[in-house]
C-alpha cells in the first residue's frame, strides 16, 4: 500500500511562563492509504498537538511547529501557504473531535453545517450539497435524514452529533480522516457503535484513519498499527496484535498490566504505573520515563533511547528491550 | 345569546388560529408588563412617525402670524411656538426625526462595533491589543465630546449626525461584544470550522456572530435610547439637524429658552416626549435583556 501520510521528526513546542514545553519532540510515524493507525498514550503526552500540528492548527503564537516534515502524498503540508492549506483542510484531510456536545455550531442547523464544506470544497450548489448531506446523514445512520437537516444541534443526542461529526468529516470525500478521542465523551454503549461505524465507513470508503485515544481497548479492535507515545516521543510502534501480545517497552507493559480484564482471573489489585508524568519543561537527558520505570539500568539515565527495529513491524525505544523480552518468556 | 361551548377542541383550535409570533408576544408582556409598556410607548411612536402627515393637524412648518405664542387651546392642543408653528404638529414630525437618527445610528454603530469586536477576539494576540487599545482612544473622550468632534469635522446634517452618534457607540459595542467572542472562540465548534478549511471571514460572520447577537440586541436597543437623548443634544446645541426641520432637541433651543417663563408649554412637550421615548427604550431594552439571557430564562 501507498504511504499516505508520512511524519518526519516533527516537533512542536509551546511557550509558557513555565518554560519552553516540548509538546510533540521529534516523532516520526506514518499512515498508509486505507489503514487505521492508533497514536496511544496518557494525558498529555503530545497525541492532540500531533494531530493539530497535521492541521497546522497549532494555535499561535504561544504554540510552534518548530521542524520535521509533514509528507501528505509527497507534499510538505508545513510548506504550504495558509491559502492552499485551508484547501487540504476537510477537504483532503478531515478531523473529528472529541467534544461532539460543543463540536457543532448551535445556531446553524444541521443542513447548513453539513452542506457548508460541500459548497466551499466540492464548488457543489445548495440543492446538490442538500442531496449529499441527505446521503450523508443516512451512511451513519441517522434516521428521517430529510427531516434531521432543518434541525439543530441541540435536538441530537450526544451519540447522534457524533455521527454527524462523522458525516461532517466524510462530506468531501477525505482521504484521511483524524480523530481525536472520538470517544472519550460518549456513554459506553454508545462508544462501541460509534467505533463500529466509524470502522465500517473507513473500510466500505478507503479512507484512512489515526484515532488518538488513551484506551487500549478501542486499540485493540479498531486499529491496524498502534504507536505509543510518552513525553512528546514515540516509545513503541508495533501492529496492534503484537503489541498485545509482546509489548517490549516497560511503558506499554505498564499500561497493559493497569487495565482490568474480564478474561483473566480476578487479581486484587491492578498494577499502576507509579509516580507522575514528567515535567515537559524539564525534561530529564536520558529516558523520560526512566524515573518511573522498574527496568532502569544507569544508562538509562544518561542518554536517551532511539526508536529502534526489534524484528519486522515492531520498534522499542528501550535499552532494555532484550532484557524485557528474556524476562517475560521466563 | 347562548354562551358559546367551552369545549377543549375549541380551546385548541383557538389556540391553534393564534399566530405563533402572536403568542410570543403575548407572553413576552405576560412576563415583563414594563416591557411591554416600553413596547407599547415604541410601537406608538413609530406609528406617530409612519402616519405623521394623516396626524399631524397643521403643517409642522407652516407659521400663523396670527396664533404666535398661544397657549394650549383647542386649536392648538400643545400651543404654538414664536412664530405661530403648532407644536403637536412639530412634536409628531419630531418623532420621525428622532426615530430616523435614533435607528440609524444605533444599527450603524451597533454593526461597526460588533464587526471589530468579534474580529479582534478571533485573532487574539496583536491585533486584539492594537484594537483594543485604539477603542481604549475613543473611550477616553466623553460621548458628548466625541460627537461634537465628529461634527465639527464633517459638519451638520441628518447623515453626519448619524455618523457623529454612531461614533461613540462603536467602541462600547466593540468591548462588550468581544468579551463575549472571547468565550465563542475557545468553543471547539469554532475549531472545527478551522479543521474544515473555512476562511477567517466566513468564521467571523457565519459562526461566530450569530453566536454573539443576544449582546448586539440588547446594546442595540440601549443605544437606541441614548442615540435620541444625543441627537437632542446636538440639535440644542445648534450642531443637530438643522431649523426648520421639526426635531425635539431644536424646539428646545432658541425662542424656548427665550420664553421659557411666559411660554413654557413651548419647552415643556418636546423636553416630555425626549424622555418618554427613552423612558419607552430604556424599558423595553433592559426587558429584552432579560428575556434573552439564558441564566433568567428558567425563572
Amino acid at each position: 500500500m501507498a504511504t499516505l501520510l508520512e511524519v518526519r521528526n516533527l516537533k512542536t513546542s509551546f511557550l509558557s511562563a513555565a518554560g519552553t514545553v516540548r509538546a510533540v519532540d521529534g516523532v516520526s510515524w506514518d499512515v498508509e492509504a486505507g489503514e487505521t493507525v492508533a497514536l496511544v498514550g496518557e494525558s498529555g503526552c503530545g497525541k492532540s498537538v500531533s494531530a493539530l500540528s497535521i492541521m497546522r492548527l497549532v494555535a499561535e503564537p504561544a504554540g510552534r511547529i518548530e521542524g520535521g516534515e509533514i509528507l501528505y502524498k509527497g507534499r510538505d503540508l508545513l510548506k504550504l501557504s495558509e491559502e492552499e492549506m485551508r484547501a487540504v483542510r476537510g477537504r483532503d484531510i478531515a478531523m473529528i473531535f472529541q467534544e461532539p456536545m460543543t463540536s457543532l455550531n448551535p445556531v446553524l442547523s444541521i443542513g447548513r453545517q453539513l452542506t457548508e464544506g460541500l459548497e466551499i470544497h466540492m464548488k457543489m450548489n445548495p440543492a446538490q450539497a442538500r442531496a449529499r448531506a441527505i446521503e450523508l446523514l443516512a451512511m451513519v445512520g441517522i434516521p428521517d435524514p430529510e427531516r434531521r437537516l432543518a434541525q439543530y444541534p441541540h435536538h441530537f443526542s450526544g451519540g447522534m452529533r457524533q455521527r454527524m461529526m462523522i458525516a461532517m468529516a466524510l462530506a468531501c470525500n477525505p482521504s484521511l480522516i483524524l480523530a481525536d478521542e472520538p470517544t472519550t465523551a460518549l456513554d459506553v454503549t454508545i462508544q462501541a457503535q460509534i467505533l463500529e461505524l466509524m470502522r465500517d465507513l473507513a473500510r466500505r470508503l478507503g479512507v484512512a484513519m489515526l484515532i488518538i485515544t488513551h484506551n487500549l481497548g478501542v486499540v485493540a479492535r479498531y486499529a491496524d498499527r498502534v504507536n505509543v507515545m510518552y513525553a512528546g516521543r514515540i516509545i513503541e510502534r508495533a501492529r496492534a496484535g503484537e503489541l498485545y501480545a509482546n509489548p517490549r517497552h516497560p511503558y506499554t507493559l505498564g499500561l497493559l498490566r493497569s487495565v482490568p480484564r474480564l478474561d483473566e482471573p480476578r487479581r486484587a489489585r491492578l498494577d499502576p504505573i507509579e509516580g507522575q508524568p514528567p515535567d515537559l519543561t524539564r525534561l530529564p537527558p536520558g529516558c523520560s520515563f526512566a524515573p518511573r520505570c522498574t527496568y532502569r539500568v544507569e544508562r538509562c539515565t544518561e542518554s536517551a533511547p532511539p526508536l529502534a527495529a526489534l524484528g519486522a513491524e515492531h520498534c522499542s525505544a528501550c535499552w532494555e528491550a532484550q532484557r524485557l523480552v528474556r524476562e517475560r518468556a521466563a | 345569546m347562548a354562551a358559546a361551548p367551552q369545549t377543549i377542541e375549541d380551546l385548541a383550535r383557538a389556540e391553534a388560529r393564534r399566530p405563533r409570533w402572536l403568542a410570543v408576544i403575548l407572553d413576552f408582556a405576560r412576563q415583563r408588563p414594563l416591557g411591554a409598556v416600553g413596547a407599547a410607548i415604541i410601537v406608538f411612536m413609530a406609528l406617530l412617525a409612519a402616519g405623521a402627515g394623516l396626524v399631524a393637524p397643521y403643517d409642522p412648518l407652516a407659521n400663523d402670524y396670527a396664533a404666535m405664542l398661544s397657549a394650549p387651546s383647542a386649536a392648538h392642543w400643545l400651543g404654538t411656538d414664536s412664530f405661530g408653528r403648532d407644536l403637536l404638529s412639530r412634536v409628531i414630525f419630531g418623532s420621525r426625526t428622532a426615530l430616523m437618527v435614533g435607528l440609524g445610528a444605533s444599527l450603524l454603530g451597533a454593526t461597526i462595533g460588533s464587526a471589530i469586536g468579534v474580529t479582534s477576539a478571533y485573532f487574539a494576540g496583536r491585533v486584539d491589543l492594537l484594537v483594543q487599545r485604539v477603542m481604549d482612544i475613543f473611550f477616553a473622550f466623553p460621548v458628548i465630546v466625541l460627537a461634537l468632534a465628529v461634527v465639527a469635522i464633517l459638519g451638520t446634517g441628518a447623515g453626519n449626525v448619524i455618523l457623529a452618534i454612531a461614533t461613540p457607540m462603536v467602541p462600547r459595542c466593540a468591548r462588550v461584544v468581544r468579551s463575549s467572542a472571547l468565550a465563542i472562540r475557545e468553543m471547539p465548534y469554532v475549531d472545527a470550522a478551522r479543521a474544515s478549511g473555512f476562511g477567517h471571514a466566513r468564521i467571523i460572520l457565519r459562526h461566530m456572530l450569530p453566536n454573539v447577537m443576544a449582546p448586539i440586541l440588547i446594546m442595540a436597543t440601549a443605544f437606541l435610547g441614548e442615540a435620541i437623548l444625543l441627537e437632542a443634544s446636538l440639535s440644542f446645541l445648534g450642531l443637530g439637524v438643522q431649523e426648520p426641520t421639526a426635531a425635539w432637541g431644536l424646539m428646545l433651543r432658541g425662542a424656548a429658552v427665550e420664553f421659557a417663563e411666559s411660554a413654557p408649554w413651548m419647552a415643556i412637550f418636546p423636553g416630555l416626549a425626549i424622555s418618554l421615548a427613552v423612558f419607552g427604550f430604556n424599558l423595553f431594552g433592559d426587558s429584552l435583556r432579560d428575556a434573552l439571557d439564558p441564566r433568567l430564562r428558567t425563572q
